[in-house]
């Protein structure tokens, strides 16, 4: 096919522009952290590590970050093992109904996470547990669990269905199967699921927002100020969220991807 | 496969875990919510009933039904915008990248899909104000300033920060799946680019594309932040109106019954383009 040299270049500046959106609020960000300026424009003020500092010292924001890390923790783990759990089902059994029973795990996603917060608001306080740090980990897990669910259920994908009937032929149970054959081969899946599922859980902040009472996670804190003014601090949190969900999501996709390139050469 | 026992074990150990998580923690919650519509509030106090108060309310009120289709036009419209103006972009990325350059493309485009809309919001807040960077580089060139926070265009923005990465991801993922012998045959045939994209390109990918579509459309219908913090709220969106009617004044049970109004539109819309995605095309066997 002869392909145009012009279409070609603006094509690619096209693209370069699409990706320009989409990353500018996350470059911005960062460099509105570090700027001196209350109202950041151009051009920028002076190099300055002011915002750091007042995060740094500031208690509420600690408070804030551990709540962040045992929740985004507690539901990767939650959500991990239930992910786990149906992938398998879903990759070795049929039986009846079991459209319903893989629409039960993967809907909850398509439900704007403001009526999730509304009804889990109204369904935990009515079982009395809304307002603690644990009514947003059972939240969260159902919300993550289907990502979960989704990238094992990619691996198991790639497994040789022989591969467990042979370990049954070789003498071995179901569960010492399980042990030795299918959990190890899905490690890389759960880990990278372990890193997706804390980075969707750090970051989520409606049905926190709603369920946490005075247990404010990052984005909840972060939700509170911006309410309140323009307060460069805002920035400061947000580049180390950005940095901790990023690296998360990469850390996913390595393990993830890495694998999948070697085990198909 | 061993032989079926009454009751398997291991069977009922990968299976029933999520059964009564999802029940407890998902289906119960969502019931609880329809049910709640039917409660009334007495002296800001929620009491179990049977009324249809809340709906009588809710929905003889102009301004529900107002938010009601501007939610709906916002939402479409920004779905259409994202969808557009990732086309050109994920075509690019489809058939004229190389297979490496495009999944370095996708990997990159996970990345904001996982990380704080919230932030990015806030930051678009600032680079869209009055006196902020945008206007000032359109300053620059003579140009501005522009208001762009607190309108429709503000949210748009927000939405498109929230669904044109996912746009561009499925469009490129369909496209790039495309048998693309079957392009060149049309070339060949005589069929000129445009065309191309018309008649070959776009029926072949019809599924992949509908199904991006609609989860623009229902990222865009149920945010409450584009709209809230970038598009000022003069015209609440339904989310906003959840919202509102959640935090003061604990009004559930109307909240509620706005939130299973946009339950059953987003069902309605998701089961209408889904039959649509998957109908074979005029003709076809």
């Amino acid at each position: 096919m002869k392909q145009n040299r012009t279409s070609n270049i603006l094509l690619a500046l096209y693209v370069a522009l699409v990706f320009v959106f989409i990353f500018a609020p996350i470059l911005f960000s960062l460099v509105f952290s570090l700027n001196s300026q209350r109202f950041p424009t151009i051009p920028l003020g002076s190099f300055s590590t002011e915002w750091y500092s007042k995060i740094w010292n500031d208690p509420d924001v600690w408070r804030a970050v551990m709540n962040s890390v045992i929740v985004s923790s507690c539901t990767a783990v939650v959500a991990t093992t239930l992910g786990f759990c149906t992938a398998y089902t879903d990759f070795r059994y049929n039986f009846r109904f079991k459209g319903l029973y893989l629409a039960l795990i993967l809907l909850p996603p398509t439900i704007p996470l403001i009526i999730m917060a509304l009804a889990m608001l109204a369904w935990l306080s009515r079982l009395g547990l809304s307002g603690q740090l644990w009514s947003i980990i059972l939240a969260h897990s159902v919300l993550t669990a289907p990502f979960a669910m989704a990238i094992i259920r990619l691996r198991l994908h790639q497994m040789d269905p022989d591969l467990e009937a042979a370990a049954w032929n070789l003498g071995g149970s179901e569960w010492q199967t399980m042990r030795h054959v299918i959990l190890p081969f899905c490690a890389p899946a759960i880990v990278s699921s372990l890193c997706l599922t804390a980075a969707v859980s750090f970051d989520e902040f409606a049905v926190s927002w709603f369920v946490s009472g005075l247990n404010k996670t990052v984005p909840v804190a972060i939700l509170e100020i911006v309410q309140g003014n323009i307060d460069p601090q805002v920035n400061a949190i947000g580049t180390f969220v950005f940095l901790t969900s990023m690296t998360l999501v990469v850390l996913a996709q390595v393990f993830l991807f890495s694998r999948q390139i070697k085990s198909h050469s | 496969m061993p032989a079926k026992k009454s009751i398997d074990l291991y069977a009922l150990t990968w299976r029933v875990p999520i059964i009564l998580w999802q029940l407890l923690f998902f289906v119960g919650p969502v019931l609880f919510m329809v049910a709640i519509s039917f409660f009334v509030v007495k002296n800001y106090r929620m009491t179990e009933a049977f009324e249809f108060v809340n709906w009588q309310k809710m929905l003889s009120r102009s301004y529900f039904w107002d938010s009601y289709w501007y939610t709906l036009f916002i939402a479409s419209f920004s779905a259409s915008v994202a969808m557009i103006v990732a086309f050109p972009a994920a075509w690019a990325l489809a058939f004229r990248a190389s297979d490496a350059l495009r999944r370095w493309a996708v990997f990159l485009l996970i990345i904001p899909f996982f990380t704080s809309y919230l932030v990015r919001t806030f930051s678009w807040y600032v680079i869209l104000a009055e006196s902020g960077v945008l206007n000032a580089m359109l300053g620059f060139v003579g140009l501005g300033p522009f208001t762009m926070l607190n309108t429709h265009f503000g949210t748009v923005v927000g939405y498109l920060t929230l669904t044109l990465p996912l746009a561009v991801i499925l469009q490129t993922v369909t496209m790039a799946n495309i048998d693309k012998t079957l392009i060149e045959a049309a070339r060949n045939l005589g069929c000129k680019p445009l065309a191309t994209i018309w008649r070959v390109v776009l029926p072949l990918s019809k599924t992949g594309f509908i199904i991006a579509a609609l989860f623009c459309f229902i990222l865009s219908f149920g945010d409450f932040v584009a709209p809230f913090y970038l598009g000022g709220s003069q015209e609440p969106t339904l989310p906003i109106l959840i919202l509102d009617t959640t935090k003061s004044g604990q009004q559930w049970p109307r909240a509620a019954v706005v939130a299973i109004m946009m339950m059953l539109t987003l069902f309605t819309i998701a089961f209408t383009a889904i039959a649509l995605a998957y109908r074979k095309p005029k003709g076809a066997k």
